[in-house]
């Protein structure tokens, strides 16, 4: 174990900056956005400083610890505000600020027509700094402040241009679905300090082995809970559509590369509260799958191409959910697809946003059409990016979705099958709807209507697009070369037994599979998509009536939470209103009552008064005679 | 002669002035009749004094003296007062606290 000196400055920087750019108001609007950029590159720097020093060493000195400050300190319950860096961290802190980055790049041009730039990259900032927190705490509790942080910031700029009520709204709903899986986390924080007393991660993992199953099943559901939320999992994911309301670059980041995946983080983190019990990686995997299925369904009937795009998000962290659920050496591919997902999801993100910008803001793709004449950048980059999800060789998503598939097919038991065939079916629904957002985007007739052609994008919006697409190619080929994210991550989640006990299927049969359940949906969205209209068609089957409500989710949970919600605080408002105001003006109307009639006492009248207190002395006398004899 | 005649005399002078206060509307009389209970008092006092056989009663009775000499100065005063402003001395006109 090394400790290291520049840890802090990874969040410490963007925090500041953040910090400055927000009170110093609009002195700044003329270098904010350089002075954030300039600070997540400078993070990535430390990151990329930090990763050479890890891969210098090797055991146990390639984590390293730095202690900032005594945070809680009561008895022997002891917080520290530690910061711990080891391999699973680091891959996050270079995806984060990585791709934090290009994006902060491309947002300079992206929202440069806004007047509220240097707000935007003030949030931006807040959202690394807190987004690194988050991984790089050593503990539940430093993890939950970086939780709670990429919550706010999220919302913040969910809700970025809130003076449209329905983005606003948009960014309640973000907030509350999250606050629900917030809950969860902080449940298993309390739980796992009840059953281990202490809540730092190596704690945890020491006493998982000796903890009784029911607890640690316990602590899994509520952990799976807190992921749900924030990785818009069954059956939290109902935000993650509307969360699209906030600008593209923030979608792109947040919501495709990096906070969404904090899930996974947290699983993978806490692999040895799943290692030892089966029946929490079991509601893992049911998670895993049924959001897989639920998140391409959707997907393949949406207009709107971010919302298309935000399913397929949802859809993609399912695989990765699976993956982490499906044990040891499962979580070294979830964060395999982890990282190829927030280079190609990313980078398909930007190229909506791209393609946004040359046409006026206008989401719907059956208003696009042949825009690969019109972008060719955007639309080689974004294509890069789709045969990268397809999961077409030697593109990135072949190497990640594959091991999924493989790794659920040799699960080994009873239900291997089944979950290996509801991830294969996947594949060949994202197939689908990609394919669907791909052709009616940038193939077939154009179908805009305004007078201006869309027109391609600047530098500083391509040139980020452009390495994504880069790293959409090779990244798959890069990890999973040699096994080098697997031993890599090997220390960390212990994913040493790399054996099927028996193999369900081949690699070489999987991988055949895949491809044909790929070519399938492919070749069906080609047939159906290649001439749409540009209103969307009315006279549909049921099925797809339903994915366009995003399978009733919003109707449920109106139906089932809100509704219900609401039917409460209006009885509990009557009941307010009756028993509780009733009782209190009881007291006052009987209180004015007996006023009433004492108040005729008060009559003025001397010689009234005077009976009075000569009643009163006799009856004091008569009382004390009464008494005493 | 029996030394209780004298408490007789004490309660039939302090209902006498007590009567007076319940019934009489001039301020004056009303006052007059304060003074008869207050002496009333003073008597049963002094009685209870001789029967104990000590000076407690004759002590408490100099103390009502001395108060109700100050009480004839304040509320005379205020009897006059009130004649002025409203030319009686009827304690039913000055029921309220205004003119």
């Amino acid at each position: 174990m090394r400790t290291s000196n520049h840890l802090v400055y990874l969040i410490a920087l963007p925090l500041f900056s953040s910090a400055i750019l927000l009170l110093l108001g609009r002195i700044a609007d003329k270098w904010g956005h350089l002075v954030a950029t300039l600070v997540s590159g400078s993070a990535f720097a430390i990151g990329v400083s930090e990763f050479f020093k890890m891969h210098s060493q090797t055991g146990a000195d390639r984590t390293a610890t730095q202690k900032v400050f005594d945070w809680i300190s009561v008895g022997s319950f002891k917080v520290t505000g530690s910061l711990m860096v080891d391999q699973l961290s680091i891959c996050f802190v270079l995806l984060i600020t990585g791709v934090g980055t290009l994006i902060h790049i491309y947002s300079i041009a992206y929202m440069s027509h806004d007047k509220d730039r240097r707000r935007f990259f003030a949030f931006l900032n807040l959202f690394i700094a807190a987004m690194l927190l988050l991984v790089l705490g050593d503990s539940y509790l430093n993890l939950y402040i970086g939780w709670e942080g990429v919550g706010l910031a999220s919302y913040l700029l969910i809700g970025f241009w809130n003076q449209n009520p329905v983005y606003a709204v948009a960014a309640k709903k973000a907030f509350i679905a999250n606050r629900v899986g917030d809950v969860g986390l902080s449940v298993a924080i309390m739980l796992s300090f009840a059953q281990f007393g202490t809540v730092s991660f190596t704690g945890v993992a020491e006493g998982a082995p000796h903890a009784s199953s029911a607890a640690l099943t316990a602590i899994g559901a509520m952990l799976l809970l807190a992921a749900a939320g924030k990785s818009a999992q069954f059956p939290l994911q109902s935000w993650l559509g509307d969360a699209m309301a906030g600008p593209t670059p923030v979608s792109a980041l947040i919501h495709a590369a990096t906070m969404v995946t904090a899930g996974v983080y947290l699983i993978a983190r806490s692999h040895f509260i799943f290692d030892a019990s089966p029946t929490a990686r079991m509601l893992v995997i049911s998670v895993g799958v049924i959001t897989l299925l639920f998140g391409a369904i959707v997907g393949t009937a949406k207009d709107d191409i971010k919302k298309a795009l935000a399913a397929s998000t949802m859809s993609q962290i399912g695989y990765m959910i699976l993956a982490t659920g499906l044990g040891p050496v499962g979580y070294a591919f979830a964060i395999m697809h982890l990282l190829t997902h927030g280079f190609f999801k990313a980078g398909m993100f930007l190229g909506a946003g791209s393609v946004m910008h040359g046409m006026n803001d206008e989401v719907n793709m059956r208003k696009y059409g042949g825009l690969a004449k019109f972008m060719p950048i955007t639309a080689v980059t974004f294509g890069l990016g789709y045969l990268a999800i397809l999961g077409v060789p030697p593109f990135a998503g072949f190497y990640s979705k594959d091991k999924i598939i493989e790794t659920a097919f040799n699960f080994g038991g009873s239900k291997a099958g089944l979950i290996g065939c509801a991830a294969l079916l996947g594949a060949g629904i994202t197939a689908f709807y990609m394919t669907r957002v791909f052709v009616m985007t940038f193939q077939g007739s154009r179908r805009w209507e305004t007078e201006s052609e869309p027109h391609e994008s600047p530098f500083l919006m391509w040139g980020p697009m452009v390495v994504l697409a880069i790293g959409s190619v090779a990244s798959g080929y890069l990890l999973s070369s040699g096994s080098a994210l697997v031993n890599w991550l090997q220390p960390v989640v212990n994913a040493s037994h790399v054996t099927h006990e028996k193999e369900l299927l081949s690699p070489n049969t999987i991988s055949g599979l895949a491809l044909a359940a790929v070519i399938a949906g492919t070749s069906l969205a080609i047939v159906k998509y290649r001439r749409v209209s540009a209103k969307a068609p009315t006279n549909v089957s049921l099925p797809t009536l339903a994915a366009r409500a995003d399978l009733g989710q919003d109707n449920f949970n109106d139906r089932v939470l809100v509704k219900p919600g609401f039917a409460i605080t209006r009885a509990l408002l009557v009941i307010d209103h009756s028993v509780v105001d009733g009782a209190v003006r009881l007291v006052g109307w009987v209180v004015q009552e007996i006023s009433d009639v004492l108040k005729k006492l008060q009559n003025g009248y001397v010689r009234s008064y005077a009976l009075m207190m000569i009643v009163g002395v006799f009856i004091c006398a008569f009382t004390l005679w009464a008494v005493t004899s | 002669m029996d030394i209780s005649n004298y408490l007789y005399l004490s309660i039939i002078l302090f209902t006498i002035g007590s009567l007076g206060v319940l019934v009489r509307r001039n301020a004056i009389v009303i006052f007059m009749c304060i003074e008869l209970m207050l002496n009333a008092t003073n008597l049963a006092l002094v009685t209870f004094s001789r029967i104990n056989g000590n000076l407690d009663g004759q002590v408490a009775s100099f103390f009502t003296m001395v108060v109700a000499a100050c009480e004839v100065v304040v509320g005379l005063a205020i009897i006059v007062t009130i004649y002025r402003s409203r030319r009686s001395a009827s304690v039913d006109d000055a029921s309220l606290l205004r003119n």
